[in-house]
């Protein structure tokens, strides 16, 4: 298949990745995948499109399936009332002030018990991914049952954690992306981070040809560095931050602003965000806002034309942005927040800031001194390579699912 | 020469995976990290003296121990930091010694540096004890004379290299790496086994540490020849 740009678009089978990984690792990957014949690997979240979450299963469960997992993605439903309040749930255990009603409550324990009741539950392993369906364990029986937080849960709300861990003391198991996020549960915890996958559309090596028609058709100008935030619009991300620190560097260097993102059909908060971005960007006509369509090779071309990515989030479950931007050699300026610090050793392989202004100042050194700039790009790709791909994730997935059958510190398979 | 490379017993090689599991627990000031070092599960100081090996392994020589890393950045103790940086994780045979030697060292810290104890790390820079869960999985690759054994060392993934050289020795606490018993007792070559077993696989990369064995028996197998 080929998309708009004549560009291929199949999705890369497991052996793909041996130019990339080696032959070794892929050999290890089907070694434990062998352990998992027979076992029927259920996954559950919200959202098939739109997100991290969706991306990484869109990914993951393909490829598992060629390793020979038995491995299956379902989605609950819920109104627009529902998302909403899973929405708050989301604000409030990143740690935003939010106001949260008995009513709304209610209107969570409703869907859930719908979904209860409508949901087939088959799997061996039943994966839940996010709070959204985190309700469904009440339908547990003898099957193994693992909750997969994407979210910086290191300071929730404290209502909303404890109306949560009355689901999440039924699990097995939790996983967190980030050692920040871990909390004293009465259940088993690991820490696995996201991971990027390196020849998705969204990662995989463009022509210049392709780059320069994806500027061109959003109208982005070159002839001056571009500063490049990709995100949802959302609050957490801070799109009005980064302008603001943009207009810190403008006094200085002259250079263009592309705030680009997509919106994720379980994020109801994304039009309000993407409104008020316009209206602070109306003033410059170098600052482009893009709300983009589910399109990766969009995203990557814009990603590989920037001079300097950023990700200034007030919070961040993982930041999978900033491992994307890395993998193509960028210069990243991040929050030092969430899973950001696992992926940016400041000054080695990214400068890391925690405000406005040290977000403007760290851009500013960018621009000025390329050089630096591409010694931090190439030591944060080799940090991704070795830490963040796909073939990480692939293999400590399994290895969880694995780990609910033993309860040893030392394996034997 | 056949005769001399040829194994009495053939060389299986393994990989070894991990997993990270969280245990909340987590410090924010000498004192707390003190306590909780005593209390971990041994796994705990394994993850945080071994992790550095493959998560960072181009970052070499980089100290393998994220507790001299924490000490130096998140409370600003740079000389407790090099101290336990230079701690010889190669002299001790056991997760428990090596323990020992880390608590030691920060409680000779404290008390030569009372105000140490009032400095903490910030919001977000606390220290998180992890455990690390390893699962062993016996691999395809089997060699019989030491012909096999250079030819697959150079395609095993590094997983492999490092269970054979730092897990079997410490955490499984078994004399020395897999690699110098298989070439003495099966080979039947002490001074071989000798070379590899003196080195001290901590200031190499993964890699590099590849390189340098197989360069070793290649070397070997040259002279023989």
């Amino acid at each position: 298949m080929k998309n708009t740009y004549g560009i291929k678009t199949s999705m890369a089978n497991i052996k793909d990745y041996i130019p990339i990984v080696g032959e070794s690792t892929i050999e290890d990957l089907q070694l434990i995948a062998e352990k998992l014949k027979g076992k029927v690997i259920q996954n559950v979240n919200s959202t098939a499109l739109g997100g991290g979450v969706a991306e990484i299963l869109n990914r993951m469960v393909p490829l598992l399936r060629e390793l020979g997992v038995d491995t299956r993605w379902d989605q609950i439903k819920g109104d627009e009332a529902f998302f909403e309040v899973t929405k708050k749930f989301h604000n409030a255990l990143h740690g935003r002030r939010q106001d949260i009603s008995r009513h709304d409550f209610n209107i969570f324990l409703d869907t859930s018990s719908r979904n209860i009741n409508n949901m087939d539950i088959y799997g061996d392993i039943v994966f839940i991914h996010d709070p959204q369906p985190i309700a469904l364990v009440k339908k547990r029986k003898k099957n193994k049952w693992l909750w997969r937080c994407h979210i910086d849960v290191s300071s929730p709300n404290k209502h909303v954690w404890r109306f949560l861990m009355d689901f999440i003391a039924k699990y097995d198991s939790a996983v967190f992306s980030s050692p920040n996020f871990s909390r004293r549960l009465p259940i088993k915890q690991f820490l696995i981070a996201p991971s990027i996958d390196p020849l998705s559309d969204k990662n995989k090596e463009l022509s210049e040809e392709t780059i320069a028609s994806v500027l061109a058709k959003y109208n982005v100008p070159r002839d001056k560095p571009i500063v490049t935030q990709i995100s949802r619009f959302d609050p957490l991300k801070d799109p009005i931050g980064v302008i603001e620190a943009y207009k810190l560097v403008k006094k200085y260097i002259d250079c263009i602003l592309v705030l680009a993102g997509g919106t994720a059909s379980d994020d109801p908060e994304g039009a309000r965000v993407l409104e008020e971005v316009r209206k602070r960007a109306a003033d410059d006509k170098d600052i482009h806002v893009l709300l983009l369509p589910q399109s990766d090779i969009d995203v990557n071309a814009l990603q590989r034309a920037s001079t300097v990515i950023v990700q200034k989030s007030l919070r961040e479950g993982f930041g999978l942005t900033v491992a994307e931007a890395l993998w193509k050699a960028k210069p990243v300026v991040a929050s030092h927040t969430g899973g950001i610090p696992l992926q940016i050793k400041h000054k080695y392989s990214g400068l890391l800031c925690h405000s406005i202004e040290g977000a403007a100042f760290a851009i500013k050194q960018l621009l000025n001194s390329p050089e630096y700039a591409k010694k931090l790009g190439l030591n944060g790709k080799e940090h991704i390579k070795n830490n963040f791909l796909l073939t990480r994730h692939l293999r400590e997935y399994m290895l969880l699912f694995l780990s609910t059958y033993h309860k040893e510190d030392v394996v034997y398979l | 020469m056949s005769e001399l490379m040829q194994g009495k017993e053939p060389f299986r090689f393994f990989t070894r995976l991990h997993l990270s599991e969280l245990t909340g627990l987590r410090a924010s000031n000498l004192g707390q990290f003190l306590k909780l070092l005593k209390e971990v599960p041994g796994s705990c100081i394994y993850h945080h003296t071994h992790r550095f090996l493959q998560q960072h392994q181009y970052l070499s020589p980089e100290p393998p121990n994220d507790f001299a890393y924490w000490v130096t950045e998140a409370l600003g103790e740079a000389s407790l930091g090099e101290k336990l940086a230079s701690i010889d994780t190669v002299q001790f045979p056991t997760i428990r010694s090596l323990r020992e030697e880390i608590i030691k060292t920060i409680e000779n810290h404290i008390k030569n540096n009372l105000l140490s104890r009032l400095r903490f790390a910030s919001e977000g820079e606390e220290f998180h004890f992890i455990k690390s869960v390893s699962f062993i999985v016996p691999t395809k690759y089997i060699a019989y004379n030491l012909l096999d054994f250079v030819e697959i060392l150079k395609k095993v993934t590094i997983d492999s290299m490092y269970f054979h050289i730092f897990e079997a020795r410490l955490r499984l606490e078994r004399t020395s790496n897999d690699f110098s018993y298989w070439i003495e007792t099966s080979i039947g070559d002490k001074a071989l086994a000798g070379v590899i077993s003196h080195l001290d696989p901590y200031t190499y990369t993964l890699e590099d540490l590849r390189k340098t064995v197989v360069g070793i028996i290649e070397e070997y197998l040259r002279d023989k020849n």
